[in-house]
């Protein structure tokens, strides 16, 4: 009989709080759920971190910049606020890119204002104009996107007004737009994530109508950052398939990719916290229906392919669709077989994301291993109850705080792809269109839900359950693998990928049997914690 | 060396009374620096005579990180040390974070050391505490001693009840105490009674009662403080008067700042007293 990894589980959140004070143990409480896909229990999530508490999470503009604008590779993205936030105006997230045919690639670049003592004192408006004549000067970018930090928003640079006036002063061939995502605007990065979305609809999105591409299926991937070149697997399998990826959201991404997005005629959403707000935009705007998709995992992306091909309702692609899935299958269940030997029965751990926790869930129980416990970051109720609780999320004044822009349908460019009937049709036949069912409804009964999980929490969670691997971040990875479980970093992939597509199924395969199967853990005791300690005073001679 | 703040609700006198006082401190042979921390920069105009001064973050953004400390210090009435810490335009940055960039670099040049022989500093500070770059001047002991300008107008009261609170909060962990309320006279029914006993519900003195006097004004448009400019007229001696009970002042307190019904229930009494 299988080991039951599940029941233990039980009495964990009981323990855990324990230590808490009263105050903080009842809010925390409310964060930590047993899942059960029968009925789903209600999660607390997307609200302020506790002082005190060692979190995962990161900022406003870590989101916005870091995670949305970071991976698109020709728009000069300049960090206006002091050099040390400048650590994400650089890749810093692994995500890969190609350059285009003029070469253009400003992703190594780090682009900083630098901001010193007398520019907070005296403004720093001047020296961010200064910043965009230089850029300009020595890149000629078709764009250039300013990101505001903390002090930015306490002493009121205005970063809008600047990229008017210096798109005024730099004449019409340069588009200049600027983000107030300051680093304290939400609870986590997830208000980066919708700050960015509201720009990229308002500054990039339906500027150029050109249909580009060969292909007669045309869709975009949202939510997709291409880490370890997640995003060229997925464009790669496609292509194969005959779809035309008309724009990633943003992996791999460029300028006209978002300037013709609108040209597509489905959205598919990856990570649904960081561009649901997009999706929603593209369909209000232009009539482009928009799924969720999960392209982590072999079994994912053979479902998701075929939702692709239903909803074009076109047998040619359907029949090509089953092709490549055949086609691929073999080998992904070889490779599966081969690492399954060693893998089946072990558990892991996902704390990373707002979708990646979710996701990666599929590749492990492809390995056989059982999810014991998962959570997000800056995750929302919907991330991990699904959409149908939006209407009930009680919007608070922290989600106030971010600009809601209202999006009509576009006078000219709307144009259904399709009808409502044809929708109800699609759905009778097992398509959700605009619907997540979120992470709880795929998570096996009794196994732990923790949002936005504590350093404390996490160290009980290893003590008390020993997973074969842990899924969070570098800001945890060493501190795991001191307690001698091996970490697995989802937000950059260490130094692996793409685990993306049938293709990235088998690299994490091979890469989660080759970590979470190694010996060498039971070796991290060092040799002097084995041996019994001699104690001795110092002693000291007068010379 | 005594380190004295000024301050109260704008438009209250605060500069015209420190550098009146001042004046005096300066007649009774006393070494005094006079440190504006207002954007504006008016601060020491009546003790330069109205000297374009140029100011230390002024100087710190042309000169880079050379200053001097003769680049920012200029010599006024009476042997007085003149600084001002300058500021933004309005509108623009950060003035409160320039106070303390302004602060700390006249500490790094040496402008408090031993050698300039200092009897008082005196900080001019801009209106209310409203962040904490105002509050620069009482934190970490910059400032010992709080005075406060105020008059018995409803707002100034608040003000200064407002200042109280921030003193209470960095008197509790500093050194910073209230040395008393100045009453600078705006001709408000029963103001002095008002005041004294305002001051002895937060605990302090109603240290001087400043008559209005229109030779205040005709001072300052010859860009003088009374002193210098009537030595005789009575208002001076007011100004001399003041400066020796603070030179002498030994009540130094925490204040207890009045909640807001007994600051209103206090304005009411007295107002209707009347």
């Amino acid at each position: 009989m299988e080991k039951d990894n599940i029941t233990p589980l039980a009495n964990f959140k009981d323990e855990v709080l324990e230590i808490y004070p009263k105050k903080v143990g009842k809010k925390r409480a409310k964060s930590i759920v047993y899942t059960d896909p029968e009925s789903i229990p209600e999660i607390q999530a997307n609200v302020r971190t506790i002082p005190g508490i060692i979190t995962q999470r990161g900022c406003t503009y870590a989101g916005c910049k870091g995670v949305v604008l970071g991976p698109t590779r020709d728009i000069v993205n300049i960090t206006h606020g002091p050099i040390g936030c400048a650590f994400y105006s650089w890749l810093t997230r692994r995500n890969q890119t190609r350059v285009d045919d003029y070469n253009t690639n400003y992703i190594p670049y780090a682009f900083s204002t630098d901001m010193q003592d007398s520019n907070i004192v005296f403004g720093g408006e001047e020296k961010l104009k200064e910043a965009i004549r230089e850029a300009y000067e020595l890149f000629h970018p078709r764009a250039i996107a300013i990101f505001s930090t903390c002090p930015v928003g306490l002493i009121g640079d205005d970063v809008h007004r600047v990229a008017r006036h210096m798109m005024e002063e730099l004449g019409g061939d340069v588009n200049i737009f600027g983000f107030s995502c300051e680093g304290y605007r939400g609870v986590s990065q997830s208000a980066g994530h919708h700050i960015a979305n509201n720009q990229l609809f308002k500054h990039l999105i339906g500027r150029d109508d050109t249909v580009k591409g060969s292909l007669k299926y045309r869709i975009n991937v949202l939510g997709e950052y291409n880490i370890g070149g997640d995003a060229f697997a997925i464009e790669t399998l496609l292509e194969k398939c005959g779809i035309e990826l008309v724009a990633t959201f943003s992996g791999n991404s460029s300028l006209d990719q978002f300037q013709t997005a609108h040209t597509a005629d489905l959205n598919l959403v990856m990570c649904h916290r960081s561009i649901n707000y997009v999706a929603e935009m593209l369909e209000t705007a232009f009539g482009i229906p928009w799924m969720k998709a999960n392209f982590i995992g072999a079994e994912a992306t053979a479902k998701t392919l075929r939702k692709v091909g239903k909803y074009f309702q076109e047998q040619e692609l359907i029949d090509r669709i089953e092709e490549v899935i055949e086609e691929e299958m073999k080998l992904v269940r070889e490779a599966a077989d081969q690492a399954l030997m060693k893998t089946k029965g072990k558990t892991a751990m996902l704390f990373v994301g707002g979708s990646r926790a979710h996701h990666y869930q599929e590749l492990f129980t492809e390995l056989g291993m059982t999810t014991l416990a998962a959570g997000y970051e800056f995750g929302h109720r919907d991330d991990y109850e699904g959409r149908v609780v939006i209407p009930n999320i009680v919007i608070d004044a922290d989600s106030r705080n971010i600009e809601q822009i209202t999006i009509t349908k576009d006078e000219t460019r709307y144009n259904p792809r399709k009808t409502e009937e044809e929708l109800k049709a699609l759905e009778a036949e097992g398509l959700e269109f605009n619907g997540y069912e979120g992470m709880m409804a795929e998570m096996q009964k009794g196994t732990l839900v923790i949002d936005d999980l504590s350093h404390y929490e996490m160290e009980k969670l290893i003590e008390q359950f020993h997973p074969d691997v842990f899924c969070a971040g570098i800001k945890e990875k060493f501190c795991v693998q001191k307690m001698g479980i091996p970490l697995k970093q989802l937000h950059n992939y260490d130094y692996g990928g793409p685990y993306a597509a049938f293709e990235g199924a088998i690299n994490f395969y091979r890469d989660i049997e080759q970590i979470a199967c190694c010996t060498i853990w039971k070796e991290i005791k060092a040799p002097w914690e084995k041996e019994k300690v001699v104690e001795a005073n110092y002693a000291y001679y007068d010379v | 060396m005594r380190k004295i703040a000024i301050y109260g609700k704008g438009g209250i006198g605060k500069s015209t009374t420190t550098q009146n006082t001042v004046a005096g401190l300066a007649e009774m042979g006393k070494k005094v620096m006079v440190v504006g921390c207002d954007p504006k920069a008016d601060s020491t105009r009546l003790l330069l005579h109205g000297l374009a001064q140029k100011t230390v973050l002024d100087t710190l953004r042309d000169e880079g990180e050379d200053v001097d400390l003769d680049d920012v210090m200029k010599t006024g009435f009476s042997n007085t040390s003149c600084v001002e810490s300058g500021g933004p335009e309005p509108g623009v940055g950060c003035a409160g974070r320039g106070i303390i960039t302004s602060i700390n670099l006249l500490e790094q040049l040496g402008a408090y050391d031993d050698d300039k022989h200092l009897d008082y500093v005196f900080y001019d500070v801009l209106g209310d505490v409203v962040c904490g770059g105002f509050a620069m001047p009482i934190r970490d002991g910059k400032a010992q001693e709080v005075y406060i300008v105020c008059s018995g107008e409803m707002m100034a009261m608040y003000a200064a009840n407002n200042i109280c609170k921030s003193i209470s909060k960095f008197g509790k962990v500093g050194t910073v105490r209230l040395g008393g309320l100045i009453c600078n006279s705006r001709k408000v029914d029963n103001e002095s009674n008002m005041i004294q006993e305002f001051a002895k519900k937060l605990g302090t003195q109603m240290i001087h009662f400043v008559p209005r006097d229109n030779m205040v004004q005709h001072a300052e448009i010859n860009r003088k403080t009374v002193i210098d400019h009537a030595p005789e007229h009575n208002q001076a001696n007011e100004y001399r008067a003041l400066a020796k009970k603070i030179n002498d002042n030994d009540m130094f307190v925490i204040p207890t700042p009045l909640p807001m019904q007994d600051l209103e229930d206090l304005l009411v009494s007295f107002g209707i007293m009347n």
